[in-house]
């Protein structure tokens, strides 16, 4: 879940800076949302990020979630993927099915949002288990939609806080193809997305090589530096030659994000009551 | 269609090895009938449903399956379900087998199932792990008309699928409004269709299009106000995000785990009572 107020210690903009690592990807997540995509939308950060483009920048952001709601606008976020607040304020609440055929895998998707447990130097994510997949080390809760949502969607953006161990050189398993082995290998697969153009972290943005496919380091956070984020890597990480700089969150996103975090936090904790006959 | 108290349907209905479907995607979560299945002490149960979510953790923690069928298997926006994950990494309070899929995956299945074809077909999987992890449900199918490979996954046919919904009429025709994930295609998958309802009115009063149920489909209907707390009913009460992240704490040990399902579920003779005595109803 959308954690706040966490920090690291790995170099990160927050201590003394008046936000936290996760205010701050997803401001810069929420920035790369173009006004009237189409954004298929995973819970957690990639909810926060959506929401806070929608109520920013970007008013006719579509949002879809797999529980079914199309277009929905929620006034505070969703724990779940399927919470009432999605329905209530939804263009339409279509069949689980429908949204997985008609919607993702026909094409009507603009940008896939996914998070995960792990990721490797093409884009492949690992939800799934670290370990043997017979016997796991650690059983993570698997597939949900990811594997269609990179599939299909147009662009897929990831966000995940970057360590050497969520980071890895080998995924243990592959839960979503991001550019499989290397080029050509989406095409091979049929997959008709263009994979993950975007990968936020902590320390700044990673986008795809041109030609190679693999992540490279190409955006940082005002004052991080890309030492440190090659030392949370766990694989020699590609770093642009001049890699761009992304503003701090300005005044209004903050204010913005903060208060949809109010508001949800108050929602979350408001007592069910049910009335029996 | 038979009306029947809850005790007495699941009583007439569910067996030890039975496969059951007990969905609804976050929403009308049929925790109730769960409830009453653990009470009764069911064993080696197949279960199936995307998202296992509370109610198949408890299940699993409380020895009633040995089978699960799954697209996504965490407490959703809090972390990990403890009792899924204790079976399968410690085959505590015995191994779980898995047969895993995606979410579309799962839900091709579902349709197939419903459709009275052997398998569905999806663009998916390609590429991924899940095709080695689950050999006998998925695998690859050539279009006779492009030559293209494409996904199949072996159809889920349920023994029971059991669902919660707002409401039936007195014919036993339910309807079921909001979010309704697969649970249409579950329900038409299965053999046996087992429905909790809110309350049961003169007039169903369906919107054209909605997702009904005809009475001649469902073999029995049983009345549980609040039967899907934790989760919710569109229109009757919120889900109860609180809970569901309180229950990362209760299911992360055994113990707390046992005591909470002794004190509240085992101890309780029905729905009504576990309400009350987690404080939900007066």
């Amino acid at each position: 879940m959308t954690g706040s107020g966490a920090t690291s210690g790995h170099g990160q903009p927050s201590a003394g800076r008046g936000w936290t690592p996760d205010e701050m990807m997803t401001v810069a997540a929420a920035r790369r949302l173009a006004d009237g995509a189409v954004c298929f939308v995973g819970i957690g950060l990639p909810s926060a990020a959506c929401n806070l483009a929608r109520l920013t920048h970007a008013p006719n952001l579509v949002l879809i979630y797999e529980s079914g709601t199309v277009g929905t606008r929620p006034r505070v976020l969703p724990l779940s993927i399927g919470d009432g607040e999605l329905a209530d304020t939804a263009t339409a609440v279509v069949p689980l099915p429908e949204i997985f055929t008609h919607y993702l895998q026909g094409g009507r998707v603009d940008v896939g949002f996914l998070g995960a447990a792990q990721v490797d130097r093409f884009g492949n994510l690992n939800s799934t288990v670290i370990g043997d997949y017979g016997a796991p080390a650690v059983r993570l809760p698997g597939a949900g939609g990811a594997p269609e949502i990179a599939a299909h969607a147009r662009d897929v953006f990831v966000v995940m806080k970057q360590s050497p161990r969520t980071f890895v050189a080998a995924l243990p398993f592959r839960t979503s193809v991001g550019f499989g082995d290397g080029p050509g290998d989406r095409a091979a697969l049929g997959m008709r997305g263009r994979g993950p153009q975007a990968v936020i972290t902590d320390f700044g943005v990673l986008t795809p090589d041109a030609a190679a496919k693999e992540l490279t380091l190409t955006a940082l956070y005002e004052g991080v530096s890309a030492s440190a984020a090659v030392a949370a890597a766990g694989w020699p990480l590609r770093v642009a030659q001049r890699p761009e700089v992304i503003a701090p969150p300005s005044a209004h996103e903050l204010e913005v994000l903060r208060d949809l975090h109010r508001r949800t936090k108050e929602a979350h904790a408001r007592p069910v009551r049910i009335a029996l006959p | 269609m038979p009306l029947l108290p809850l005790r007495d349907l699941i009583a007439a209905h569910v067996r030890d090895g039975q496969t059951l479907a007990l969905e609804g995607f976050t929403h009308l979560i049929p925790f109730a009938a769960g409830h009453e299945i653990i009470r009764q002490r069911r064993r080696d149960l197949a279960l199936v449903r995307l998202t296992p979510d509370i109610i198949y953790d408890q299940m699993i923690g409380m020895g009633c399956v040995r089978r699960l069928t799954f697209s996504w298997g965490g407490n959703p926006g809090v972390g990990s379900l403890h009792r899924l994950r204790d079976a399968v990494e410690h085959g505590w309070p015995r191994p779980l087998e898995l047969d895993e899929h995606s979410h579309a995956g799962l839900a091709a299945a579902y349709a197939a199932g419903a459709s009275g074809l052997p398998f569905g077909t999806l663009r998916g999987y390609g590429g991924t792990g899940l095709v080695e992890a689950n050999p006998a449900g998925v695998r690859t199918v050539t279009c006779p008309f492009t030559g293209e490979s494409l996904a199949a996954v072996r159809a889920v046919r349920p023994d029971v699928t059991i669902l919660h919904a707002q409401r039936a009429d007195r014919e036993g025709n339910v309807l079921i409004a909001g979010i309704v994930g697969a649970s249409r295609e579950a329900a038409f998958a299965a053999r046996t269709v087992l429905v909790t309802v809110e309350r049961v009115v003169d007039t169903l009063d369906a919107p054209m299009n909605a997702v009904v149920l005809p009475s001649w489909l469902v073999a029995g209907i049983a009345v549980v106000p609040g039967g899907a707390y934790p989760s919710y009913v569109q229109g009757d009460y919120h889900r109860d995000n609180a809970f569901y992240q309180a229950w990362d704490g209760i299911a992360r040990e055994r113990v707390s785990f046992n005591n909470w399902m002794g004190r509240h579920v085992l101890d309780t003779p029905d729905h009504a009572a576990f309400l009350r005595s987690v404080g939900v109803a007066a």
